[in-house]
This record gives structure tokens, sequence and C-alpha cells, in this order.
């Protein structure tokens, strides 16, 4: 008995080393299941092609959910980050531009980018924790001004790069795997060290459980959310770099659209809590696998684009229940 | 005698193994006003809820109305007449009195609303009571007292023929307090029966004819109020001598850790000042709301003090933030274990550590260290778990104390404030909790305890600071250190004494 406690004791420490939760084991299996279905269902899904395309299509929008699972551990949202891909992309191309050198210019282009975005995330770090406005409302608001901001920079016309070197970035391979899937499995690797190996990520979570709990423990409370939120804006500011390098161009009215939803649809279905102290990176990266598979599905099945919405829809209720009945 | 409203036969209830009641028996009849005693854990909450129907009964019977039954369920005992006024209140705050008094047993009219009765039965019942209290005013404008009353009218208009009342007291101040007593009084000769819960002796034998004491889930003492006073009930209460649960107290103190001087907080606390040695524990008494909790978070720099000063080890020292406080290697040990002490979604081991962390640190988080300072004190403290990856919020109360004294222990702390160490957990991990303290102490910390539990203040404290309304009106030692005079300075019945350097004139 003391012996077989003591194994799974063990056992359940190892899968917490790994951040392999018993949490993540429910979109784990669904991931599975939903990779047979699709083989079975269609010839073309398991063509190298059509994979590659899945995976870099969801690295866009899972670089965002990475950083958006931050800001819901902590006890937050951020529905500001589709916006913001459209504004950091906008400012992106305006400094690549203005510089004449290529290389240098690609180099100035990411600063700007990652400056931005974190800067816009400090900003959204700000209105909650010394505005104290609840991060719904505070992102909500800044969701409407960046988009505003980026349609009156560029007269709501696209923006196009003219530097020769920058489509190669997030179009580009290495290893055979697309850029933007590296940098995506990267920063989960980074960002999962982040929050289960360091102090900033225990204490995020303290902070998301019970904030009153986090003040008497002596953690700068305010500082671990203005840093959620930090990393949420850097996060998008990768993002916006991926995607506006494999466009070559950004359009401020349509990119980054309903991105927000797609980041909190990966952490939610990944099973990190919405109510906040609990979570896990691994588990928005399946989350942002199993949305990303879904959509090519239906595509390659020929359903309706208009349906899409609805199939997406359902699997984050699906999640939700799934949660909420593990928590009873 | 009138046939009983309930018997109770050889009632008992277990959870798993443990049995936490066994073999009550009790006649309830009507026009009795009966008290319960017993400490925390001894039975007292669950023998309630065996007859409100909570609960049901692992062995023996309930008999009512000639009828047997084997267990009750809240619908049936609420339709027997009984009925519970809960500790805390079960009031809608955004309604109205009448509509409170009705929750759940609405008078309707042609399928709506009869508002008009409704408000004139509430009146009656008010009446009947001799309350004035208005049927429209809404709940959050009435007073603790207030909301009582309208849980007693909420009873009545239920016809209830038994009240059980679980510690109704301890919210109400004195002349509340005989208003409620004159209530109970007048249901008792319309024929209710009352169940009376209180810590409180005095009350019990003021107001009860009959007085039934449990103690470890089993009935010690069950006799008339004339035949016990105070003191009998309470050895019967505890069943061993004081002296036998707490640990000895040790003479020698060593030098000043902790120097308050002159502390003040904006209308809560005035010209604080006390010293706190080394291997001293100092007790903090005083009523609910005096301010005892607020000296430990201004200390902590929970609160901005609007003057005074705060030495540790004769330095001065600066402290705005609890970070600031466990640097100068002082920790608090919060009222509130769920809001303010433990994650309750975090595991045994990240609650142990979320203080010191940094120290299992060096780049990255060794895990493997946590687990084993985790281990050290689940031995060291004989925390109870299935295992250290269990949420807290899953542990009992008891053991969940435990965790939250590790925590603080592992910043290795010279200085502990403890505000109210043992609330909540059972009587045996109590003991093992004063015994603890006092072994902190001998280690050469410095330990000032806060608790609302005089006898644990008595004895536990090496040395006992009174507050009453923000000011420490008494330092007692020694044999001064007794119920009586904490209670009569605490209460203010005798005045203020003047503070003296480090002791007091009694005056």
């Amino acid at each position: 008995m003391t012996q077989q406690r003591t194994m799974m004791d063990r056992m359940g420490s190892h899968v917490n080393r790994l951040g392999l939760d018993l949490t993540i084991l429910a979109p784990l299996i669904a991931l599975v299941v939903l990779l047979v279905a699709s083989s079975l269902a269609s010839e073309y899904f398991l063509n190298t092609r059509n994979i590659t395309n899945v995976m870099r299509q969801v690295s866009y929008t899972g670089i965002i959910a990475i950083g958006v699972t931050f800001v819901i551990i902590g006890g937050g949202i951020d529905l500001s980050v589709g916006s913001m891909v459209a504004l950091v992309g906008v400012l992106l191309l305006y400094a690549l531009n203005a510089v004449t050198d290529p290389v240098m210019a690609i180099v100035v282009g990411i600063l700007v980018a990652l400056g931005s975005g974190a800067l816009f995330g400090v900003f959204n770090g700000l209105l909650v924790t010394r505005g104290k406005i609840t991060a719904f409302i505070a992102t909500l608001a800044t969701m409407s001004i960046f988009r505003s901001v980026a349609l009156y920079l560029t007269d709501a016309g696209e923006v196009v790069s003219d530097n020769p070197l920058f489509p190669d970035l997030g179009g580009g391979y290495w290893l055979g795997i697309p850029i933007p899937v590296w940098a995506f499995l990267i920063l989960a690797a980074v960002a999962h060290v982040l929050l289960f190996y360091t102090r900033f990520g225990r204490h995020l979570c303290a902070v998301g459980a019970n904030t009153q709990v986090a003040r008497y423990s002596g953690i700068r409370v305010r500082s671990v959310i203005l840093g959620s939120f930090t990393i949420a804006g850097a996060c998008v500011g990768l993002s916006a770099i991926m995607l506006t390098s494999r466009l070559n161009s950004i359009s401020p009215s349509d990119a980054g659209v309903l991105y927000e939803l797609d980041a909190i649809a990966a952490v939610v279905i990944g099973g990190t809590a919405l109510s906040g102290g609990k979570g896990s990176i691994w588990g928005t990266v399946i989350g942002a696998l199993i949305l990303g598979i879904i959509n090519n599905m239906l595509n390659l099945l020929g359903v309706s684009p208009y349906l899409q919405g609805m199939v997406k829809g359902s699997v984050i209720l699906i999640a939700v229940l799934v949660q909420y009945k593990r928590q009873q | 005698m009138t046939e009983a409203i309930i018997r109770l036969h050889n009632i008992g209830k277990s959870f798993g193994p443990n049995v936490v009641l066994q073999n009550i028996n009790l006649d309830i009849h009507p026009g009795e006003i009966i008290g319960i005693l017993g400490e925390n854990g001894a039975g007292k909450s669950t023998l309630l809820k065996l007859i409100s129907g909570v609960y049901q009964p692992s062995i023996g019977s309930l008999e009512a109305d000639g009828r047997h039954y084997d267990q009750l369920d809240p619908v049936t005992s609420r339709r027997l007449g009984i009925a519970m006024i809960p500790q805390e209140f079960n009031l809608v705050p955004t309604l109205r009195v009448y509509e409170n008094v009705f929750l759940g047993q609405e008078i309707r009219k042609r399928g709506f609303l009869d508002r008009k009765t409704m408000r004139e039965k509430t009146r009656e019942v008010m009446e009947s009571l001799h309350s004035s209290l208005d049927p429209e005013a809404p709940i959050s404008t009435l007073s603790v007292a207030e909301k009582q009353m309208v849980e007693v009218a909420r009873v009545l208009v239920d016809d209830a023929r038994l009240v059980i009342l679980d510690e109704p007291t301890t919210v109400l101040t004195d002349r509340e307090v005989t208003v409620l007593f004159d209530v109970v009084r007048r249901l008792q000769s319309a024929g209710v029966a009352v169940l009376f819960i209180s810590h409180k002796l005095k009350e019990v034998r003021d107001l009860c004819h009959s007085v039934l004491i449990l103690r470890d889930g089993e009935v010690v003492e069950q006799s008339s109020t004339d035949d016990l006073d105070e003191e009998d009930m309470a050895r019967k209460m505890v069943g061993r001598e004081l002296s036998q649960v707490f640990p000895e107290k040790q003479g020698q103190a060593g030098d000043v850790a902790l120097e308050v001087r002159q502390l003040s907080l904006e209308h809560v606390l005035t010209d604080v000042s006390f010293t706190l040695r080394r291997g001293q524990i100092l007790g903090l008494s005083g009523l609910v709301g005096s301010g005892r909790t607020e000296i430990a978070e201004t200390i902590m720099g929970l609160r901005e003090k609007t003057s005074g000063q705060i030495l540790i080890n004769g330095e001065p020292c600066n402290i705005t933030s609890p970070e600031d406080a466990h640097r100068q290697n002082l920790a608090y040990l919060s009222e509130d274990r769920q809001g303010k002490g433990l994650v309750m979604s975090f595991n045994l081991i990240e609650n142990i550590t979320l203080l010191s962390l940094k120290r299992y640190i060096k780049g990255l988080i060794n895990h493997r260290a946590e687990r084993r300072r985790a281990e050290h004190y689940q031995q060291a403290l004989s925390i109870r778990t299935a295992s250290l990856n269990t949420d807290v919020g899953l542990l009992s109360g008891g053991n969940q104390q435990k965790v939250y004294l590790a925590k603080l222990l592992d910043i290795e702390p010279d200085i502990l404030i403890l505000d109210e160490p043992t609330r909540g957990i059972d009587v045996g991990t109590k003991h093992e909790f004063y015994r603890l303290i006092r072994k902190l102490a001998s280690d050469g910390k410095a330990i000032l305890v806060i608790s609302s539990e005089l006898e644990e203040i008595i004895g536990l404290c090496d040395q006992v600071l009174v507050v009453r309304e923000g000011r420490i009106v008494a330092d007692l030692q020694d044999e001064q250190i007794n119920e009586e005079d904490i209670m009569l300075y605490a209460a203010g019945a005798r005045g203020a004494s003047t503070v003296t350097g480090t002791g007091v004139a009694l005056s």
C-alpha cells in the first residue's frame, strides 16, 4: 500500500516535471483520435505538404496562444491580440522599408516588432494593474484602439515590403520544417521553462489562484500581472514577424481578425482553466494543433466555410464542459 | 410530561473509519431549552446536522410524531417542524425583510405574489417578537442582530416546533444578547423547544433548563443546569485539567527581537507599544474587532501605519510589504487560512516553498530539492496526506494549518506572528500545535499569538497583552493571567491602566 503510494508519488513527480499533468491527457487523447480520424477520412491529410501547411497555419495563432496562456493563468484575459497583430505588422513594415541595407532592415524590423508588441502589452498591463480596469474591458477597449490606429496610419490600405530578403524569414525552411513552426516550438519550450522552472511562473500561478494569498505571501502582484501582459505582447510581435514576412505585406483591416478567439480557444482546449491559477504550455500547443487540424479537415472534406465557425465553437464548448466535469 | 417532539435512540455517525458520534439518546420536549456544549470537534455540529436532516445517522433511529425514522432528510425534518438558524445567515441581501421571511414559502393569490398578506404577517411576527423592524427594509441596511431577528421570524412563519440556534451570540453585543434571550424565552413559553449551542458557559447556565455535554463524540453529562456550575461544565467539556493540555511554560526569555513603539493606524490603532523577546510566547487578547489582527497586519506592512516605529533586534526598520517583513525574518500566519494563507489549488510542495522559493533556484527551480524539503516538514509536523502532490484544498483543516506553518517556517523566521493558530482544527491537532509553538519558542524564536480563545491565551502564553478599541489596555504576567482579569479589561469593565515602560501599573 505504502509502496504503491510512493510509486504513484514518484510517477506523479515525473509527470509533473514534464508539465504533462493529468489535465493535459484529455486534449492529448483528443489530438491522437483526431489525427487517426483525419488520416482515415482524407487521403490527402497525411501528405507532407498538407501537414507542413497545417503546422505553419497553426504556428501564427499558436505563438499568440502561448502568450495568452500566461495572461489567463494570471487570472486575466487579452482580447486585443488580434488587433495588435495588425498594428505591430504595420509598424514593422514601416521600419523595414525605412532602412536601406536589407539585412540591417530585417534586424531593425524584428526589434521594432518585438519591442512595440511588448510595449502594447505593458500598456494593457498598466490599465489592469494601475488603472484597476477589469482585463476583459481594458483589452476590449485596446482591441478597438489598436485596430483603429493601424487603419488610420495606412489609410486602410495594404502595406507591402520592398525588402528582397524579408520573405525568406516566414516562408523559409530549416531541416525541411517551416521557420514559423520552429519559432512556435522553440517559444513553447522557453515558455514551458518560464512557467515551471522560474519564480515568475510560480508566482503567476499563485496570483491567478488567489490574489490575496499572493499578496500576503509577499509576491509583487502587480509586477507579475504586468509581466504576463508584456509576454503576451511580445508573442504577438513574434507572430506578426512570421505572418508579415510570409505574406510580404500586411492588410490592416484583415490581419489578425479573430486571432484572439483562436488563441483563447487553444488555451481552453489545452486544459488551462479560464479562472486562472493553473495551466500548461504543452496543453496550449495541443489545443492550437487540434483547432488547426479541424480547420484543415473541414477544408479537405469540402465543408462550407460558413460552417467552420460553428464547429470551432462546438469544440470550445465541449472542452469547457469536459474541464467542468473533471473539476467535480 | 407532554410527548416529545423528537427522540433520538442510540444515534451514531461515522465517516469512514472515524466515529464522530456514538450512543446519543436525547428526548426533546415542547417548551424545553437545552444547551449543547463541547469543544470544537466534539460532535456538536454533527448532532445538529443529524437532527436537521443534513446528515443521515450510521446507526440508531429517530422518533417523531409516533413514527420511527432511520434517517431524516432536510425536507422531512422541516415538515416535522425542525428549524435551524445557522451561524452564517442565509439571507438574500438585495431583498426586503418580508421577502426574506417568506423566501421559499411565498404566499400566492391567483398565481401572483400576495405582498400585502406577506407584509402584514411579517409585521405580526415581528410584533410577537417585540421587534419594530420594518418589513419593507432591505436586508443590506440591517445590523447583524436585526438579521438574526429576520431568521427567527422566518422560522416562526414556518410554524417551527424545535428551533436550533448555532452559536447565535458570538456576533452580538451584550444588549443584543439580552434581546435575543427574551425572544428565546418567549418562544419557549409558546411551547417551542430550543437547542442552544454556545461556547459561553455563563449564557448556557443563564438560559438553558438542561445541558448536554459532548466530548469526543459521546455524551459525558446530561443534567439540569441547576446541578452544574460553570467550572464543572468546563471540566466535563475538556475532560482533563488544563495543565495537561498545554505544555509547561518557560520562564526565561532572551534578547528583545521585536519592539513596537507607539504604532498608530488611522481610526483603528492608537499608540500601540510592546516588546517581544526570543524564547517568549506573547499573547494578544481582546474581543473580535478590537484591533488585534490590525496590529499584526500593520507590523507586516500590509497596512500603512500613520505613525510609530518598529525595531527588529534593536534596529529600526521600514517595512512596507510582507516581502520586506520576510526579509527581516518576520513571518505572519493569518487567521484566514483559506482566503489569505494557502493557495488551495497548489499542492503541498508548492505551498510550502512559496515564500522561500528563492532558495530552491539555481538558475531554474530545483523541483527535487523542493520535494525533499516538503518531505522533511511532512515528517517533522506529521502532516497526514495521501501524497505531497495533493491539492491542499483537499486536506483537513488541521493538516492545512500544518502546511501553512511549514510555509512560514521555511523562511527560517526569528519572529512569528500567529493569528488564531488553532482556528477550526480538532482538539488533538490543537494539542500538537501547542507543543509545536512551545518548541519553536524554546528553540529561540520570538512568538506573538493572537487568539480569541481565552483558554488558549491563558494556557499557552508567558505574557498577555489585552487590546481594546485599538489600544493596549493591560499587560498581564504570571498569576495575573486569568480569565476574569482578561475579560474585564477586554470588555472595558476595568479601565485602561497606564502603560509604563515594559509593564503596566494596574489601576
